[in-house]
């Protein structure tokens, strides 16, 4: 064999098993929240977008869209989106319905954070499976007590 | 002659004056720059329908009025809010009526030119306030916004603290607030006492900092932090 | 009326989608700031639905975790020429509502 056939080597595929994420790695089934709209069902991380900043200056308004992977048709649509904040008094920020009417399953806000965490969104889709993204914020803490 | 415009130039070099936009984030400039999204919007379209329903009568042409304010007249200050309270002396500072009324006539100033017309002679004594040292911090305004801004005060940039932004809305308040809030806000982080909105005091720094600002464009309603 | 904006392209094609935006003045207290010494109540906005000649198109549970004077994007699909009515209801039980009107050509 010549040393050029060598080179050869790399364009040998080695057929390799894809790992997916693990079920339930952005949240816990028996978190009360979760469970609240899962019913201990399983949520598969994936077909969900959060769009965050990595970094905000202050937790007050933070620019946020979250968006689903789905055809939106009446066979397969998303029918609502649950947002977690974490770290916040109150974790449950929002949800998000739709129906086979929307377009798409995008919706953008500003949400408020009670400093750097995880975010979490679940989808619920009309064929009963969830999925589910997060993403880490860090938000910088005010200088100045501002008191008025 | 052309030896003698060199000479200008070491005085044209002085600092540049900047709004405080320049010093904000991303965020906030593309929350200033989309109406749709600026929430202090909501107070302008409050006050266009105030304006409409009580001033209207009176007063046709809307554009331009913000932008010769605060100003000296008959050797007293007369800011926005004074001159909005013409017709209507109880209404109370920051209340909801006032700030609607400031912000719509601010926002049809946007793009304008601050005041420019303010007489040296007429900001001595803000100046003298600006450069006052105040509080348990005992710092003067100069201290931060001249001698540190764009410096860091935490992980918060200090600005020039020029006016031309305001009414802005501040997302620390979570609403629209004037310029005298703003000034009283720092006074408590300085942890002096606070004087009243409309006082003196309060008249003769805003009259000092829109001189100081040398035209700077109108930017209400601004966006802070 | 309560005071919000909402914000829809001039007009639209039959069978477009369109962007809809909508800002709510409303202060979404959280029930943890304190005003002179003293709590400030909670008081959110907590549902919001938003309905197209008629028919619902998108619905909203809002919590505090949203800012205050809160905004909302979201798209829906344009038939007709027609009213979106938008109605809400915080904490204290205070609704408002705001029209607006989506043309199609």
């Amino acid at each position: 064999m010549k040393r050029r056939d060598l080179f050869a080597l790399p364009l040998i595929v080695i057929p390799v098993r894809v790992f997916a994420q693990a079920p339930n790695s952005h949240i816990s089934t028996t978190d009360p929240l979760v469970f609240s709209f899962t019913k201990g069902r399983d949520v598969l991380p994936g077909k969900v977008k959060i769009e965050l900043p990595a970094l905000a200056d202050n937790g007050h308004s933070v620019a946020m869209t979250v968006r689903v992977d789905s055809p939106m048709t009446e066979a397969s649509h998303v029918r609502a989106v649950h947002m977690i904040a974490e770290k916040n008094p109150v974790r449950d920020m929002a949800v998000f319905y739709f129906g086979p009417n929307s377009p798409r399953a995008e919706v953008g806000t500003r949400i408020r954070l009670n400093g750097s965490q995880r975010i979490v969104a679940v989808a619920e889709l009309s064929d009963g499976t969830f999925w589910s993204d997060a993403v880490q914020i860090e938000v910088r803490e005010a200088a100045c007590t501002d008191g008025g | 002659m052309r030896f003698a415009l060199l000479l200008l130039f070491p005085v044209m070099a002085a600092a540049q004056t900047k709004s405080g936009l320049d010093y904000a984030s991303d965020e906030i400039r593309k929350l200033q720059a989309s109406d749709a999204e600026n929430p202090g919007m909501l107070w302008v379209d409050q006050g266009a329908a105030l304006f409409g329903k009580e001033c209207a009568a009176c007063h046709q042409k809307v554009k331009g009025i913000a932008a010769r304010y605060p100003r000296v007249e008959k050797e007293k200050i007369v800011t926005l809010e004074q001159m909005v309270r013409h017709r209507k002396p109880a209404l109370v500072y920051e209340s909801e009526e006032m700030l609607a009324l400031t912000s719509y006539l601010a926002h049809e100033s946007r793009e304008m030119k601050m005041n420019t017309e303010i007489a040296e002679k007429d900001i001595a004594r803000g100046k003298t306030e600006y450069f006052r040292r105040r509080g348990q911090m005992n710092l003067s305004c100069s201290h931060c916004h001249d001698a540190s801004a764009g410096k860091k005060l935490g992980a918060e940039t200090v600005s020039q603290g020029q006016p031309n932004g305001y009414p802005a809305y501040r997302l620390e308040w979570q609403k629209l607030g004037s310029l005298h809030r703003r000034m009283r806000s720092c006074m408590f982080g300085l942890h002096a006492e606070l004087p009243p909105f409309g006082s003196e005091l309060l008249n003769e720094l805003e009259l000092y900092l829109a001189w100081r600002a040398k035209g700077l464009p109108i930017e209400s309603p601004a966006v802070r932090r | 009326m309560a005071i919000a904006r909402i914000r829809l392209p001039e007009n639209a094609r039959r069978g477009e989608t369109v962007e809809v935006r909508l800002v709510i003045q409303h202060p979404m207290e959280t029930g943890f700031r304190r005003e002179n010494g003293e709590r400030v109540k909670r008081n959110a906005i907590h549902s919001l639905v938003c309905r197209y000649q008629g028919a619902e198109v998108f619905r909203a549970t809002l919590s505090t975790g949203i800012a205050a004077n809160p905004t909302l994007r979201f798209f829906l699909r344009a038939v007709e020429t027609g009213d979106l009515d938008f109605w809400w209801l915080d904490d204290d039980e205070i609704e408002g509502t705001v029209k607006a009107r989506l043309v199609v050509t």
